[in-house]
């Protein structure tokens, strides 16, 4: 038996396709556009770093989204809970080891971190398992239903975590070696949000490296093209589902953690609060892509660096136009999915 | 006639309020092409969906290799040995041909006698081997669909109207292709409008036509009665030379 990946198998002369570059050379011509209106470099450099973290943390918070949308054509209102719920699980690890986040110890600081990534992912899988089979699975196949029951359970998910934690604001704090900023020349950047972006770049390659070089995620890209003719291939598309919709709410919780420590306050609502900026980023990527979600979040955070920057009163519809000029240039986002 | 592979007894099949099928009972042997015609409408496409799970059978019962599959899910009938290519062709168009290939070879890696086999059937497929199967043209999808349904060997293939909308030419290579598929020992099931690629192919021929096989018999004997063309398509062969 030969394995059909092999060289020998590959033909010689083959046509050259086309790479779509145009939405990747968007996010350094938004960039060095700015620059001039900055001014300072050093300025520049910080509110690009500080826009990076933001766009990577808002990618972990919408990717899974995404993938779910694309895999199951499921509208989840919902995912919101899970950002919530993963930044909630870090009060499981931040209690009982509050002295690893004080210690002077650069190892047991990003043990602590890594703990609390752990947990967070761990609580909300399997809230996810949970949430996929009570409330999701019911509705499969009606958006309008599942906007209304995902919503519903975003509400009591958001209940259950008052009862539990109570409703006033948590404080948390951010492991020692994470607070500051190193300062190059005249360029501040901030500890954890330098941390935030090679998070995200991990998760962002992790998940590239997962959809397109094994074969679950050949099942994934297929399955958000045409489930049925997976299917009809010997594939067994629901665990593929269930699958998926526990990876992206543990991805959601990955990034409620990290978003969680970036503001170092707890709300059950701080999730929903960010659903608005996850939706603009899966609907300019282009909803199942999560290249395009990758993509869609940095932009979406430099624009709101920059636009806070040079014209505050701006920032909050800055994201607006974002989307609205990326659907008037590519009306399925930056980079559709077959199907859609 | 050999023992038949598959056995449809008596099938009925609903689509939401519509009746599609309305009792289909037929015999599809093994080792032979059998071809299904009909006009537009006729429930050939719907048995198809039918014996592969897709849409369910209200009742009636069929049977694969003896066992009872009416029930099964469409993983499951496919795991027992079914291939199918829709008229759609649903190939993955984000997937390389690779990556379509791959995917379809559920047990594992594609032998490279297979391999060779299945690209000297569909040569236009090597040119194209690592790019999105969404660069071919139609007549390129359709060999990369029928590519997949053989990329592992099957116990029988279901194949929906693989010629239509094909050029002259390219209905020529699919006949040639299904002609090789046929010496290999491939049991194939084959909706097709166009007559003169069933005449051309076929061992058997079920007619269809409101939901129920109206005929079932040899090819041969269908091709030399000109008026029982004309009865059951409302046509002759020559009207498509």
């Amino acid at each position: 038996m030969t394995d059909i990946t092999a060289e020998t198998t590959a033909p010689t002369e083959l046509p050259r396709t086309k790479t779509d570059w145009m939405p990747l050379a968007l996010v350094p011509a938004l960039a060095l556009l700015a620059l001039p209106f900055i001014g300072s470099p050093s300025a520049w450099v910080t509110l690009t770093v500080a826009g990076l973290a933001m766009g990577m943390m808002i990618f972990l918070m919408a990717s899974g989204l995404t993938l779910v949308f694309g895999l199951m054509d499921i509208i989840n209102f919902g995912h919101g809970v899970f950002i919530s719920l993963g930044a909630y699980a870090t009060l499981l690890v931040l209690g009982p080891l509050a002295g690893w986040g004080a210690a002077d110890s650069v190892g047991l600081n990003l043990a602590l971190l890594l703990l609390c990534i752990v947990t967070a992912m761990a609580v909300t899988g399997i809230v996810g398992a949970v949430f996929e089979r009570v409330i999701v699975r019911p509705v499969y196949g009606s958006h309008l239903k599942q906007i209304l029951v995902t919503m519903g359970g975003l509400i009591v998910t958001e209940q259950a975590i008052h009862a539990l934690w109570g409703a006033s604001p948590i404080p948390i704090r951010l492991p020692e070696t994470l607070r500051g900023a190193f300062v190059i020349g005249d360029i501040v950047m901030e500890r954890y949000r330098v941390v935030a972006v090679g998070i995200g770049l991990l998760v962002f390659l992790g998940m590239q490296l997962l959809l397109n070089r094994t074969r679950i995620g050949l099942l994934i890209r297929a399955g958000v093209e045409n489930p049925e003719m997976v299917e009809a291939l010997g594939y067994r598309i629901r665990r593929l589902f269930v699958s998926v919709f526990v990876a992206g709410s543990a991805l959601a919780g990955l990034g409620g953690v990290m978003w969680a420590f970036y503001r170092q306050t707890l709300t059950a609502g701080m999730g929903m609060e960010v659903m608005v900026l996850v939706f603009i980023v899966i609907i300019i990527g282009g909803l199942g892509s999560v290249g395009g979600c990758f993509v869609g979040s940095i932009l979406v955070a430099l624009v709101a660096n920059y636009v806070g920057f040079l014209a505050p009163k701006l920032a909050l519809i800055s994201n607006i136009l974002v989307m609205a000029l990326v659907l008037i240039w590519r009306p399925q986002g930056l980079f559709p999915v077959a199907r859609r | 006639m050999s023992e038949p592979l598959l056995r449809l007894q008596d099938v009925h099949t609903h689509i939401g309020p519509y009746h599609i099928l309305h009792g289909v009972t037929c015999d599809i042997p093994a080792g032979q092409l059998t071809m299904l015609l009909g006009r537009n409408g006729a429930g050939k496409t719907t048995t198809l969906r039918t014996i592969m799970g897709l849409w369910r059978a209200s009742s009636g019962s069929i049977r694969f290799d003896g066992r009872d599959i009416t029930r099964c899910s469409t993983p499951s009938v496919a795991q027992g040995g079914i291939a199918y290519v829709p008229e759609s062709m649903a190939i993955f168009t984000d997937l390389t041909v690779r990556e379509n290939i791959v995917l379809a070879a559920r047990s594992g890696p594609v032998d490279s006698a297979r391999l060779d086999w299945m690209l000297g059937l569909f040569p236009a497929l090597k040119r194209f081997w690592n790019l999105p199967a969404g660069n071919l043209s139609g007549g390129q999808k359709q060999m990369l669909a029928i590519a997949r349904a053989i990329a592992e060997p099957r116990r029988l293939l279901l194949v929906d109207e693989p010629t239509k909308g094909l050029a002259p030419v390219m209905v020529r290579s699919m006949i040639e292709a299904f002609r090789a598929l046929k010496e290999a020992g491939e049991t194939i099931l084959l909706v097709e409008q166009n007559f003169y690629a069933a005449s051309a192919l076929g061992d058997n021929v079920l007619v269809m036509d409101d939901g129920r096989i109206v005929h079932s018999g040899a090819m041969s004997d269908l091709v030399a009665d000109q008026a029982l063309q004309q009865r059951l398509l409302g046509l002759s062969l020559d009207a498509h030379q």
